[in-house]
């Protein structure tokens, strides 16, 4: 049902990057754009289950994949994972980075 | 653009509308017809977000091929915290009171 999300690629976006990176090892849900759901940021994941394998077949066979970044619509994350105070906190320090 | 300014909580441009909405509840609409409402925890330039306790409705539109009625009909569902890539972001709100 949920994937072991391995390692994002390279990065511009450095808030976003930090923050994947210390997803690093644990499950989530990742919806693509053509509402495939396996398990800018480039994602590879090591693992993987289908979450509605009757629709997707052709991803039974398959326990490891890179993900274009521009592909991914959303990424589910497991709620007590994420630090949302830093999380705030940052986005803000970025945001100001952002306009200088 | 270079700004020699230190940090500054005025209003400058529109992102600086959405700095004010984190850790607020927020109504974005994607493209698709989805809507996602739920609160804001982080941004960026490119509208990358991360939404907590968001309740995603995505509406789809059925034709009657003998009347051609249409049928609006939505699926919700709920997602206890939520990475949203940017390009498929098209609007944001504070959440929209009904009635």
């Amino acid at each position: 049902m949920l994937l072991t999300l391995a390692l994002p690629c390279r990065c511009v976006f450095q808030l976003f990057y930090s923050f994947f990176k210390s997803l690093v090892g644990k499950d989530v849900v990742v919806e693509l754009k053509n509402d495939l759901r396996l398990g800018y940021l480039n994602i590879k994941l090591t693992d993987i289950s289908v979450t509605d394998p009757e629709k997707y077949p052709h991803m039974l066979s398959v326990k490891n994949c890179f993900i274009r970044g521009s592909v991914v619509r959303y990424v589910q994350l497991p709620a007590d994972e994420v630090d949302t105070q830093l999380l705030q906190d940052a986005a803000r320090k970025e945001a100001m980075q952002q306009k200088q | 653009m270079h700004n020699d300014q230190p940090t500054t909580n005025t209003v400058e441009e529109p992102l600086d509308l959405i700095r004010l909405s984190l850790d607020e509840r927020i109504y974005v609409k994607m493209r698709n017809d989805r809507e996602l409402r739920g609160r804001l925890h982080a941004y960026d330039q490119h509208l990358n977000m991360i939404l907590g306790d968001v309740e995603e409705t995505v509406t789809t539109v059925e034709i009657d091929e003998e009347t051609y009625e249409e049928l609006y009909k939505s699926t919700k569902r709920n997602i206890p915290m939520l990475f949203v890539r940017g390009d498929g972001v098209v609007l944001v709100a504070p959440p929209l009171r009904v009635g």
